[in-house]
């Protein structure tokens, strides 16, 4: 550390160098953030579920509804602490391509299974009370700006109403919020009940079945439970945990994960390449500076570590810089494509990845020029200066 | 002309001494390759999708759902209305039949090959009129259905992607088995991505009655469109869109493309500045490097307008360089690298292919003509400024 001041001012040597490289460090970071959050949405909130939830499927597909007369079935089935369901409604809020999540519930039943979820008390008994309410997350609210008390018309794509209409007209009771950051809290909840009366047609189903595992029952056996009881009926079923059933659904878009770790991959190839370059560049114009020091006493370590600190200084300046924008930019942008693609988040782990990269970076550029300089011998590196 | 004499001999006697200063022009061309690279590697995704959607699409034919769907997975049409359809005018008739098919469009799990995952796999039940309204559509391998029975074709991409579709296997799907007869192609087009079979027996396996998701027809010419949209308007009876087949294509398209658009290019443009940094550097440390020799070649009476230009084509040539290695590499690495995606728009599977194509190419070109330029530009004024004689000195 005592070396601090002399590997600043050896780093800012040139100015307009130093700055450049910290300028491309800066950029790939920055990329990095972006894509690490955006992956992070791809892999389908997996951290967030919750391990004792399960969720049941029609084994055919998850567009096939399952009857109503499931709930008790299921509710029977050894293990299972608690049960509700919910419903794909498919609707857009005035323009087609504000689509997110809208569910019709057991009010109560599904804020219990979802303890994450907080609502004011009063909220949800308004909610409840209400036939023709509904509660949005947090992230839906703000998008939009509701504001309890709202009413809000939601077009129908799939569930055409019994007169013919296509427009439900929902009461804004209240606003959730989600305890973990990292969950997706795009989401329009409202009453079963009510879908069940005024739908058109398929009455008597409901789109998939989540529960809970009592604590000690093993998930595993519970599912396989499930499923057992509805072999061979009409409606089999495809009972997974609330994470496989994401994972396995996220899985469907294909090789996100992949093109985005190629896209990773070229960017810190370049990165390494631009800063490599640099630091061996400035190390072969300082050989008579470094041999100044090694005549001065300066030990061979030294002045290894002292190349090496400035590579990895570099490093560190311009990632931290491109982390930090990249972070602020994140916080606009989740907003932004709440709707869409719930649930980009830069996670603590991909931080660390970074910072551990610069390192990585910092040690891989500088090593063979710290290398290089610390076997300098002084006769020769004066002689050819 | 004496001026362009000059810029060329210097530019030449610069190209020729670019060995000398290989290890940063090589990191300046691999800069703009690794730009290029993901650009290309991107689009060609967005673009390859748009292909794939659009190709299906054709303008003589239309296709009928019920009003305000957004796609054929949430339509609903009955008995009777496709046969109000079938009587409207505008639509093209073989003799007294009307060309069309009324269509069931639903989804099934069946196993990706790539990640052993279940995917949304759409599954159409359709009348043989669908051969008929499509263009293209043909099968290759095995035979056609039987209508009456459980037998499916299945369309080229679908089989190379989704496990157990051979022809001659048997899938289940809940409780009925079906046996895959045959394979059709579709001219690389969104339907070679389904499952086909008799819309009467995928009518009773899901239990869905006598009903239908959408019709298409064919038109008896591109403006009877109008016709047919005022006639079924009109009609009390039916409440339906129509659209010709590439407008709901196009539409079925774009959410996703626009997605990896919205994505792809920021991305592309951020490389592009980081890439500008790294040309910037690389031609900064050419001058520095060259400072005497330019300061010879000035003495020697060459002008600084040809030593600006000559730095700056060194630059752009670097960049052209390496934007076509970029280029050449997507190309080999990713055309017709054949993925499949969950299209948000219908809920399915879309098997597409990586398109890189020639526009792509050169708009990656353009990129790295720029990225060239802008990088070259300030150390070429650099260049062009260094004092003579102070530059003969150093050293």
């Amino acid at each position: 550390m005592k070396y601090f001041r002399l590997i600043w001012k050896n780093a800012w040597r040139k100015k307009i160098r130093t700055s450049l490289t910290i300028l491309s460090v800066f950029v790939a970071f920055l990329l990095f953030a972006l894509l690490s959050a955006i992956g992070y949405a791809f892999r389908g909130g997996v951290d967030v579920a919750d391990a004792q939830r399960l969720i049941v499927i029609h084994k055919v597909s998850l567009i096939n509804p399952l009857p109503m007369s499931y709930l008790n079935r299921i509710a029977s089935v050894e293990g299972v602490q608690s049960v509700t369901y919910a419903s794909w409604f498919g609707g857009f809020y005035q323009e087609p391509r504000n689509q997110f999540g809208q569910f019709p519930v057991d009010p109560q039943a599904y804020v219990d299974m979802y303890p994450e979820f907080n609502i004011p008390d009063e909220q949800l008994e308004a909610f409840k009370r209400n036939r023709t309410g509904a509660i949005v997350g947090q992230e839906l609210a703000t998008t939009y700006g509701w504001q309890v008390g709202d009413r809000i018309p939601i077009q129908a794509t799939i569930w055409t109403k019994a007169d013919g209409g296509r427009t439900w007209e929902f009461d804004l009771e209240g606003i959730f919020s989600s305890d973990d950051p990292r969950g997706s809290t795009a989401l329009l909840l409202f009453q079963h009940d009510y879908f069940e009366e005024t739908r058109a047609f398929a009455k008597g189903t409901v789109g998939w079945y989540i529960l809970r595992v009592a604590s000690g029952a093993d998930p595993i056996q519970v599912a396989n439970a499930i499923d057992l009881q509805f072999a061979n009926s009409p409606n089999e079923t495809k009972t997974s945990t609330e994470a496989a059933f994401a994972q396995s659904f996220m899985k469907q878009y294909g090789n996100i994960a992949l093109i985005v770790t190629m896209i990773l991959g070229a960017v810190f190839f370049t990165l390494l390449l631009v800063s490599g370059n640099t630091m061996s560049q400035s190390v072969r114009e300082r050989i008579s500076e470094l041999a100044v020091l090694k005549t001065l006493g300066f030990s061979d370590l030294s002045v290894l570590g002292i190349v090496l600190s400035e590579s990895i200084l570099i490093m560190l300046m311009g990632g931290l810089l491109g982390l930090g924008l990249g972070w602020v930019l994140i916080q606009g942008i989740a907003q932004q494509m709440a709707a869409f693609l719930p649930g980009v988040f830069l996670s603590t782990t991909a931080i660390a990845g970074a910072v551990a990269m610069m390192l990585a970076a910092g040690v891989l550029a500088g090593i063979f020029p710290a290398l290089k300089a610390m076997r300098l011998s002084i006769i020769d590196a004066l002689a050819r200066a | 002309m004496r001026g362009l004499n000059q810029i060329l001999a210097v530019t030449w006697l610069n190209l020729r001494n670019l060995p000398q200063r290989v290890g940063s022009s090589i990191v300046a061309v691999i800069g703009v390759a690794a730009v290029v690279l993901v650009f290309a590697a991107v689009l060609s995704m967005a673009k390859g999708f748009e292909r794939t959607m659009i190709s299906a699409g054709s303008e003589d034919t239309a296709i009928i759902m019920r009003s305000g769907s957004t796609s054929e997975l949430n339509s609903g049409l009955s008995n009777d209305q496709t046969l109000i359809i079938a009587d409207a005018p505008g639509v093209l008739k073989d003799g007294d039949a009307t060309v069309m098919s009324a269509e069931l469009y639903v989804v099934v799990d069946v196993k990706k090959k790539s990640s052993n995952t279940d995917a949304n796999v759409p599954f159409r039940g359709v009348q043989l009129g669908a051969f008929d309204v499509r263009k293209n559509v043909a099968v290759v391998e095995g035979r056609m259905f039987e209508t009456g029975k459980n037998e499916i074709i299945v369309g080229r991409s679908a089989q190379q992607e989704f496990a157990g579709l051979d022809t001659g296997s048997k899938i289940r799907f809940g409780q009925s088995e079906w046996d895959v007869v045959g394979a059709f192609e579709a001219g690389g087009s969104v339907s070679e991505s389904e499952l086909w079979t008799d819309v009467r027996v995928l009518q009773g396996a899901y239990r869905r009655g006598n009903s239908f998701q959408s019709v298409r027809v064919k038109l008896q010419s591109k403006d009877s469109l109008d016709v047919l949209e005022t006639a079924l308007e009109e009609d009390p009876r039916i409440s339906a869109d129509v659209l010709t087949e590439k407008e709901y294509y196009s539409g079925q398209a774009e959410p996703l493309s626009e997605f990896i658009k919205l994505i792809g290019y920021p991305l592309t443009i951020l490389m592009a500045i980081g890439a500008v940094f790294g040309a910037l550097n690389s031609m900064y440390s050419s001058v520095s490097v060259r400072g005497k020799e330019i300061a010879t070649l000035r003495a020697l009476g060459f002008g600084p307008i040809s030593i600006l230009f000559s730095t700056m084509i060194e630059s752009t040539i670097l960049a052209l360089v390496g934007g076509a290695l970029g280029g050449a590499i997507a190309y080999l690495a990713f055309n017709g690298f054949q993925v499949s995606t969950l299209n948000g728009a219908s809920f399915s599977q879309v098997v597409f292919d990586f398109a890189v194509t020639g526009d792509l190419l050169i708009d990656g070109l353009y990129a790295a003509l720029i990225i060239g330029a802008l990088g070259g530009l300030f150390p070429a004024i650099r260049a062009a400024r260094l004092p003579v004689a102070q530059a003969l000195r150093e050293l």
